[in-house]
């Protein structure tokens, strides 16, 4: 906070109410429904109702299709962020690196931020395409047998794919944005004291990146818990069998699909849970950045 | 610094086999864009563009017909540009707003209003979209823009990002600013304001993606056509490729896709400088 502040009655409560109805009406309201209603039982038309207390909970995490759907979020989580940072860390470092034509690069990986999730699972799905799919049609010719629509493992892997397509601009941006606020001086003396560029990157530019790599972890694993869901719904929709469904795509295919509205909330408030963790996580984090 | 012809060839390599990656999905969409379906249909994606450009995008453009709904591209494009505008102006006021009275006063509801404002991280509306969805239905405001814009603003992104920035504007501004008698209304609008235009700008592009981009809740809450976004539109259109047993509308599948990612991508481009501005200083 600030050493000087106003002091004032009305006016900072006028500036905030704005915000304050809006969350109040969008997200308190429908915040304490959902945790009212994990612990319903209503019947598939909403008509009647009954208070089970923890029953929704624990029929949620009995099911053998959570459970699979929060083993295959987790492992889709962590190998999308994984995969893409490590590709947009080597791509950031080369960047810095180039000296002419660095502008040009810079733009050709970084534009694929402004694309859509789904359009972006769209443009997959197609290059998969048994009809016409290039690369579906590449893979079988090397003998793969590729076949998405009914293996869960080429499924999972088109879905990986296309996620980290679409994270990769947006780590490079902020390694590439790191690299270049490192002191000139430092990577000079660095460049004189190993001519290894290789040794150079792990000896001092990793751990000077380490704050953002940290920052870009806990930013890729949100993308991958929520951003995903448009990929999700436009290229497998959690097929085979729901085997690549992400928690909030099952949420999203209980509550409004299967009209499984205690259940979908209990799903809900569960994954709150996990996100809370996570938040807490990278606020305290990011908090202390700004401090130092 | 010392860069062996080696490495300086390596660096050249990847950096255009990484951009290779980025761009190719998007440029076959754009080359099958522009032939018709037949050959599509027999030929595969195609790598050069074709001469179909003007009929295929003239097609989904101004004929509903073309997208397999009551609307046309041209009127999803106005949506998703209201609701990209009226996310990025919503957001950006009534954040700023909100940042100003938590960091400019003390006051004393303070502390349980910031974290009321915090709890909004903690469950993102992909999570409570059932409820939000009857919360909406039932102040009847399914299938207009202000049900599609409100419930989406109703989290504090853009508040801490404000808050950060106001923290570090100095000390010593307001000091001035109160030596010369100016009250926090004057200091917001004649300090403050004018101290944040880039900060404000690079902001707004970012939630005019962020806002152009969405995808679950208009989904669930646009049950009319009318309301249709261009992201959404390429959903409808995608899921009805195989109806009616004709061949397949690829090419037009394609053009949409084009069409719903021209706007945010040019934005993102033309406003690169400010854009990551936005997107490093703020998130850090």
């Amino acid at each position: 906070m600030k050493r000087v502040q106003f002091e004032h009655s009305a006016v900072p409560y006028l500036f905030i109410a704005p915000q304050i109805l809006i969350i109040s009406i969008f997200f308190l309201w429908p915040a304490a429904q959902a945790l009212y209603q994990s612990f319903l039982l209503e019947d598939a038309f909403g008509m009647s109702s009954q208070f089970v207390w923890f029953r929704n909970f624990e029929d949620v995490l009995t099911s053998s299709s959570w459970t699979r759907s929060a083993i295959f979020t987790v492992l889709f989580s962590v190998l999308v962020s994984v995969l893409s940072i490590a590709i947009s860390l080597f791509l950031a470092v080369r960047a810095d690196e180039v000296i002419r034509g660095a502008k040009s690069y810079k733009t050709l990986l970084m534009w694929g931020y402004a694309i859509a999730p789904p359009v972006a699972g769209l443009l997959g799905i197609m290059m998969f395409n048994p009809l016409m799919g290039d690369l579906y049609k590449a893979f079988n010719s090397f003998g793969f047998e590729f076949n998405h629509i009914e293996n869960a493992n080429d499924a999972a892997f088109i879905v990986i794919l296309i996620a980290v397509w679409k994270q990769v601009s947006v780590n490079f941006i902020f390694f590439l944005s790191g690299l270049q606020g490192i002191p000139k001086s430092v990577q000079e003396a660095a460049t004189l004291d190993c001519k290894s560029p290789e040794r150079r990157f792990w000896t001092i530019t990793f751990p000077l990146l380490a704050p953002t790599t940290f920052f870009l972890l806990v930013i890729n694993l949100t993308y991958a818990f929520f951003e995903t869901f448009g990929i999700i719904d436009v290229s497998t929709k959690g097929a085979p069998g729901g085997s690549t469904a992400t928690l909030v795509y099952k949420v999203y295919v209980d509550g409004f699909l299967g009209a499984d509205m205690g259940g979908s909330a209990a799903q809900s408030v569960l994954l709150m849970i996990m996100v809370s963790v996570l938040t807490v996580f990278q606020f305290r984090f990011i908090e202390r950045k700004v401090h130092y | 610094m010392y860069q062996s012809k080696w490495r300086i060839f390596t660096n050249h390599t990847i950096l255009v086999l990484g951009s290779l990656f980025m761009i190719l999905p998007v440029w076959i969409a754009f080359a099958s864009s522009t032939h018709t379906r037949e050959y599509i249909f027999q030929n595969g994606l195609q790598f050069l563009p074709g001469g179909e450009f003007f009929t295929n995008y003239g097609a989904i453009l101004f004929d509903a017909d073309a997208t397999k709904g009551r609307v046309t591209a041209l009127e999803m494009l106005f949506n998703s540009m209201v609701l990209g505008l009226g996310f990025a102006i919503g957001k950006v006021i009534i954040s700023m707003m909100a940042a100003y009275a938590i960091v400019y006063f003390r006051f004393k509801l303070a502390v349980p209003l910031f974290w009321i404002i915090f709890s909004t991280l903690l469950l993102p509306l992909e999570v409570r979209i059932v409820p939000s969805y009857e919360v909406v239905a039932n102040l009847g405001l399914l299938n207009t823009y202000t049900g599609l814009i409100l419930p989406l603003i109703a989290s504090a992104t853009g508040t801490f990002f404000f808050r950060q920035f106001y923290r570090s504007v100095p000390d010593e501004l307001l000091e001035a600013a109160r030596l010369d008698g100016a009250g926090p209304i004057r200091f917001f609008i004649d300090i403050l304001v004018p101290l944040s235009v880039t900060m404000i700008a690079a902001i707004f592009i970012i939630m005019f993606v962020v806002g152009w981009n969405q995808y679950l809740w208009p989904l669930l809450m646009t049950t009319d056509d009318q309301l249709y976004t261009i992201v959404i539109g390429i959903k409808q259109v995608y899921n009805s490729l195989y109806e009616g047993g004709q061949i397949p509308q690829f090419p037009k599948a394609f053009a949409l896709t084009i069409m719903a990612s021209v706007p945010p991508v040019l934005v993102v481009v033309i406003f690169q400088r400010m854009f990551v501005k936005g997107l490093v200083e703020t998130e850090k």
